[in-house]
């Protein structure tokens, strides 16, 4: 039924696009307002990125697929699970000092190690997941909370297992072996960096989700426990399984986050690893409207923003903050378009249906004025 | 120059595509050069940590070296200031893009760039760089200069200072992040108060844990910690805590005690209504290294390698604004001679 309808394809495109024209216009307001050259802003942001850029795109763009599939994964079967920020991160720092013991060579070591992040991310979901099927706790406070100290623990930790190199003042956990360390793809001809060899784990996980989620039994329940509960219960899905299963899944790939920043750049978890990677994803799963396709645009938009907004200060000398503006302006925008598409559609649907009917029976015609 | 200036802004407006003229020339800094009528043709790139100009603490402390350069050498500058929880290719990116836009000299402030000075200093062995605050591998190169400074001898000149005035024969220290440089700041203070008095008390509170970095900015918990300190009965506080100093200095007022400033000195620089409290402050000459970095570049020798500012090299040092320690500045000269001629080791970790 939904498949390649024009009208829906059109109607799809409409509302991020709508998006966009909204946030060019605010933060052009915005810029207009306190002063700033507004030419240059948007001569710098939306400038032909080259190589070395175009390869930090798409190595951001992996980063955030990854953090928004995380996130997708509950939202479909509405569980709003904000805990991916400290899931990832306890999740890495597991890894993290897993693989710097480099107690198994190689290849063996990063699989190991992306398993165990896995695992961890996994089971400090499972605790938002059971307060949630067993007390009732909404997941949105658990898992705000288990943020919070998912913070305490690892910076605790990690003073604990800090490896300091001589001359250094950053603290972090034991480089992972030269021989685990991935080197990456030369995907971009022209660049002296490389793209990520773990873009193939991003690329993986999409595909695993539209299956998982859109051809299998499994993913049918998810989605149906997310549309109505009653109906799901009705038709034999046991809900407190699903919430448990959906918030573990949605934790286990939450793991996976950090994976490509561990083994392609970082080689280690310390106080200088990125952050705030689990909100991007909120916001890009939301842009994405949870599809997999959508999500990658949407990931290579927040990504595209975010490395060309490098430039600012020194091209415009605008503070590169004002690109969180922006963001922000797209997320607000989409919401809102997306709902008043949702309503415009109904309607088209509704004289569509309407139209229809009256084509069936062409008698009431001449009823329509009478009464009055 | 007029004539030049008015083609300048012309230009930028015409490039601009009849923008309305909405741009004021603020970013005329980058668009110079050519007709520039000052001598030296070195150009500063500067990359901030978080919080960037105006942090009244550590980057201020380098943007008065760069000021200095500007007025002194007349070079030409560009600031860039670092995103709270950025990647490491952000890093790079930034240190690549000053070099892209033709800055020769390029400084980056904080030991958070260290991987990516190294990295951008072998991309582009033309450059020189400057880091502040790393002397590790990560960052070394023959066109890399790594400043790092002795905090901890500086550190234990003001823990004697604190020893030698408190009357409760009991102090404290606050530190911003619990970091290994924060540390060193500690256990100077520590050692320097326990060297005029070994049974002294010191009381030690970090504000928050990495990677949490907020205890640098947050005048609020500073004020928290401080106050518990003084209510405990000790009545000098030392405070290395970036911007959360303030609150250290307002809690000392409150409770009639006294404080010690860090990194600049604060009797100078902190509000008018709290300055009487501060006792010292133990300077870290960020913004000399700094200069010094320029000013030998445009002088011929570029510094490279890993030059520490210690008490010897006068890159730290204990302040005497206000005149509350002129009483035992005898002694205090008399430690700081000891430690530069090595009789007294000051330890690193408390």
């Amino acid at each position: 039924m939904k498949a390649l309808n024009p009208r829906r394809i059109l109607l799809s495109a409409a509302a991020p696009v709508l998006a966009l024209v909204v946030a060019f216009v605010v933060t052009s307001l915005v810029l207009v307002a306190v002063g700033d050259p507004v030419a240059e802003v948007w001569k710098t942001i939306l400038a032909v990125p080259k190589p070395r850029q175009a390869v930090n795109i798409v190595n951001a763009a992996a980063v955030f697929y990854l953090s928004a599939i995380a996130v997708a994964v509950g939202f479909r079967m509405n569980l709003f699970n904000i805990g991916v920020d400290g899931q990832y991160r306890v999740a890495v720092f597991a890894a993290a000092v897993f693989a710097g013991q480099a107690w198994l060579p190689g290849w063996l070591n990063i699989v190991v190690s992306i398993l165990i992040a896995m695992v961890a991310g996994g089971l400090w979901a499972s605790i938002a997941a059971y307060l949630k099927v067993k007390r009732g706790v909404s997941e949105v406070i658990s898992t705000i909370m288990l943020n919070a100290i998912a913070t305490g623990i690892v910076s605790w930790l990690l003073l604990k297992v800090a490896d300091r190199k001589a001359g250094s003042n950053s603290i972090e956990t034991k480089t992972i072996p030269d021989s685990s360390q991935l080197e990456g793809f030369k995907l971009i001809p022209g660049a002296t960096n490389r793209v990520y060899t773990l873009l193939i784990l991003a690329l993986l996980v999409g595909f695993l989700y539209w299956f998982v989620l859109g051809k299998t039994r499994f993913g049918f329940d998810l989605r149906a426990t997310g549309r109505s509960e009653s109906a799901a219960v009705a038709s034999g899905v046991k809900v407190p399984r699903m919430v448990m299963t959906a918030m573990i899944a949605s934790g286990a790939l939450a793991g996976l986050v950090g994976m490509p920043l561990l083994f392609g750049q970082d080689h280690n978890y310390g106080t200088t690893f990125q952050s705030g990677l689990g909100f991007a994803g909120i916001a890009i799963a939301l842009l994405g409207r949870n599809n997999a396709v959508g999500i990658a645009f949407a990931a290579l938009l927040w990504a595209f923003l975010d490395v060309q907004s490098n430039a600012l200060q020194i091209q415009a000398n605008v503070a590169q903050e004002l690109v969180n503006i922006i963001q922000g302006v797209i997320l607000f925008a989409v919401v809102i378009a997306y709902e008043l598409i949702r309503r415009a559609d109904k309607r088209l649907e509704q004289t569509r249906v309407a139209r229809e009917l009256a084509a069936q029976r062409p008698a009431p015609a001449s009823k329509e004025g009478a009464p009055a | 120059m007029k004539v030049a200036a008015v083609v300048s802004v012309a230009a930028l407006t015409l490039a601009a595509c009849g923008d309305s003229g909405s741009d004021q020339p603020s970013g005329s800094a980058s668009s110079s050069g050519s007709g520039s009528t000052k001598k030296s043709d070195i150009k500063v790139g500067m990359a901030y940590d978080v919080g960037g100009r105006g942090d009244q603490s550590f980057n201020d402390a380098a943007a008065a070296g760069l000021d200095k350069a500007k007025s002194d050498l007349g070079v030409e500058v560009k600031e860039a200031a670092a995103v709270n929880g950025e990647n490491e290719a952000a890093r790079e990116e930034r240190l690549q893009q000053l070099v892209d836009a033709g800055y020769t000299h390029v400084v980056a402030v904080g030991f958070a760039y260290a991987a990516s000075v190294g990295k951008a200093a072998k991309a582009n062995p033309d450059v020189h760089f400057a880091i502040v605050d790393d002397a590790s591998d990560d960052s070394k190169g023959a066109n890399v200069d790594q400043i790092t400074f002795a905090e901890n001898e500086g550190s234990f000149l003001v823990g004697a200072a604190a020893a030698l005035k408190s009357k409760a024969k009991h102090i404290g220290f606050v530190g911003g992040v619990n970091v290994p440089l924060i540390k060193k700041f500690e256990a100077g203070y520590i050692a320097g108060a326990k060297a005029v008095n070994p049974s002294i008390k010191v009381d030690s509170q970090y504000l928050t844990q990495p990677p949490d970095f907020s205890g640098f900015g947050d005048p609020a918990k500073g004020k928290t910690a401080a106050e518990g300190m003084f209510q405990g009965g000790a009545d000098i506080v030392y405070h290395a805590a970036g911007g959360s100093g303030g609150g250290v200095f307002t809690a000392a007022k409150a409770a009639g005690g006294l404080a010690i400033g860090v990194d600049s000195d604060q009797a100078l620089t902190a509000p008018a209504d709290v300055r009487s409290v501060i006792m010292t402050s133990m300077i870290k000459k960020v913004d000399v290294a700094v200069f010094d970095f320029i000013k030998s570049a445009a002088d011929g020798t570029e510094k490279t390698g890993n030059n520490v500012y210690d008490l010897k090299a006068g890159g730290v040092d204990y302040s005497t604004t206000g005149g509350q320690i002129d009483d035992i500045k005898s002694k205090l000269d008399d430690y700081k001679q000891k430690i530069i001629s090595g009789e007294i080791k000051v330890p690193t970790t408390p």
